[in-house]
């Protein structure tokens, strides 16, 4: 008699690439369509989002109606730079380079207290300045770049990269991302680099996270599913892996909300008046 | 043969007036294959996610009837059947309803209304906040033979198929509205789960079943279309592509059912057979 054993079953963040690929195209085109753009603006920092993100939107667009800027601070890794340029260079886009240094050292100046986190986190929203300026400048609508696991860690600047209206990977994991990456012909050397926000010198995201992604993915997967710690523990992640990703997703929920507003009516907005974002009526 | 149109299109979010203007070129577009029946997604006229702006787009069945007809005799010669899901006003009671109607336009007007059963309000859905809920499944003639309507989720607990066959439905028609989610293969789970829930009811009944879904993207969720007419065999007759706008013209061949059924009698069987449950069916309802 022949025994066949099944499998257990279980989740997967595998995801078949080329579907993903053309559904998160056409989440680009149709998202700018109603909001009245032809053009996309990407900053582009030399990692594998904001080139994942470039790819997309120049299959989506066309490299001539995509807009890619990168944002060097003097403190930058010269990497990065490169980087920026090799993604430009591989999907076709031009490549426009505003520095930064004068914009945040400017400010910094009047700091003579600031930190590096603080000046960190002044670059990331310097950078939101110039992007939601050069969008005006070019009509063009500004795609974040933040994948799911840096927003549920609150791993990003609040209103600083975050700010983008629309964002095609931000329902990815970043090994998803990787994956999709490697795809689209994101080049190696970008893809396999250490992802780091590169805010302050030496900075990498998995020191800063205490986690390494491969592993922090399949947690958050089932966290977010409901499975109960034993049972991912049960699939090899220790109790303090579990306790970091909780940790993190739950002091960060702020961050993925618009501000508190104090509710005194039955009109609040958010709260009782619910409408969603491309909610019309004829007029 | 009953000509059918299934039409997979992607209204804009509240433009009811364009809308209803794309649904005309459509029907132009089809005109040559001359459909008895066009059949349309669910929440057509407004697209589907409207949380609390149901209130401000809802409207009465004899309200969206006035609009059609105006639209049937602009672009259409002859008599037109027509299915479509739409936000419902009943202004009698005040609720709203998440309804799909079949129309005879050029000729009798309303039907029949289906009143959406099983309003999903769980995941990316809330249906039951904003609405409320209808409470009878039923098939109706019409004037090529018997159908019965099924909204969206209705059509995923397989006792409303079964009470529609039951009541002597031919063909069932399915509007619905479906964000994709599920990318690990090449067509998303929810539209691998339609197909395989058409296959599965129309060949245990020997019934049509026509699905009309939805396309375009509502705040960054794709509706995913793969509008499909399966056979009472449960063939796949006709499939649309993901994603973007189609018609589906399929040729539905109503005097093949009771061969179909001879030769696979479960529907009959199925008569005899459920009066054997029955005290099972009293039993369990009991419990919940």
């Amino acid at each position: 008699m022949k025994k066949i054993y099944g499998l257990p079953g279980g989740e997967t963040l595998a995801l078949d690439l080329a579907a993903t690929a053309n559904f998160l195209v056409r989440f680009i085109q149709k998202e700018l369509a109603w909001r009245g753009y032809e053009k996309a603006l990407v900053a582009v920092s030399g990692g594998v989002d904001s080139a994942t993100t470039l790819a997309l939107a120049a299959r989506a667009l066309g490299p001539e109606r995509v807009h890619a800027v990168a944002l060097p601070h003097k403190e930058s890794s010269p990497e990065s730079l490169d980087h920026a340029r090799l993604a430009a260079e591989t999907f076709g886009v031009k490549l426009e380079v505003i520095d930064i240094t004068a914009m945040v050292e400017g400010y910094a100046q009047q700091r003579p207290d600031i930190t590096p986190y603080r000046k960190g986190n002044v670059k990331a929203r310097a950078r939101m300045i110039v992007l939601f300026d050069l969008s005006m400048a070019y009509h063009a609508l500004p795609l974040g770049t933040g994948n799911k696991t840096e927003r549920l860690f609150g791993y990003f600047t609040w209103h600083g990269d975050d700010a983008p209206p629309i964002n095609p990977l931000g329902d990815l994991y970043k090994t998803q991302v990787w994956a999709l990456a490697e795809h689209l012909g994101v080049p190696e050397e970008i893809v396999k680099k250490p992802p780091t926000a590169d805010l302050e010198p030496g900075q990498t995201d998995e020191a800063d996270l205490g986690l390494k992604y491969a592993r922090a993915d399949v947690i958050l997967e089932h966290y977010l599913k409901g499975y109960p710690d034993a049972y991912i523990e049960r699939l090899g992640y220790t109790k303090e892996e579990i306790r970091r990703v909780k940790e993190l997703v739950n002091k960060t929920h702020y961050k993925r909300h618009l501000p508190t507003v104090a509710v005194v009516s039955n009109t609040a907005i958010h709260e009782f008046y619910l409408r969603p974002l491309d909610f019309r009526i004829e007029l | 043969m009953v000509r059918h149109a299934v039409l997979q299109l992607a209204p804009e979010k509240g433009q009811i007036t364009r809308n209803l203007e794309r649904l005309g070129q459509a029907l132009e577009a089809i005109a040559e294959d001359r459909p008895d029946v066009v059949v349309l997604p669910e929440a057509y006229p407004t697209a589907y996610f409207l949380q609390g702006g149901v209130r401000e787009l809802a409207m009465t069945a004899a309200e969206l009837e006035e609009r059609l007809s105006k639209l049937h005799a602009r672009v259409w010669e002859g008599p037109l059947d027509l299915v479509i899901g739409f936000y419902e006003l009943d202004k009698a009671s005040g609720d709203y309803y998440n309804t799909a109607a079949y129309f005879e336009l050029g000729g009798r007007g309303l039907i029949h209304r289906h009143r959406k059963v099983f309003l999903p309000t769980y995941g990316v859905f809330d249906e039951e906040r904003y609405l409320s809920r209808g409470h009878s499944v039923e098939a109706f003639e019409t004037r090529f033979g018997k159908a019965a309507i099924l909204i969206c989720e209705d059509f995923w607990h397989s006792i409303t198929a079964t009470i529609a066959a039951l009541d002597g439905a031919e063909v069932i028609y399915v509007p619905s509205a479906s964000p994709a989610r599920g990318f690990d293969q090449a067509r998303p789970q929810n539209a691998r789960r339609w197909r395989a829930l058409a296959e599965s009811v129309a060949g245990e009944h020997g019934v049509f079943v026509a699905l009309a879904s939805l396309v375009g993207f509502e705040a960054g969720k794709g509706m995913s279309g793969y509008s499909l007419v399966a056979s009472p065999e449960g063939k796949i007759l006709a499939e649309a592509p993901g994603f973007e706008e189609a018609a589906l013209v399929v040729d539905l061949d109503l005097e093949r059912i009771p061969p179909v059924r001879y030769e696979n009698p479960l529907l009959a069987d199925l008569k005899t057979g459920l009066g054997l449950l029955w005290n099972d069916l009293e039993r369990v309802k009991e419990r919940l």
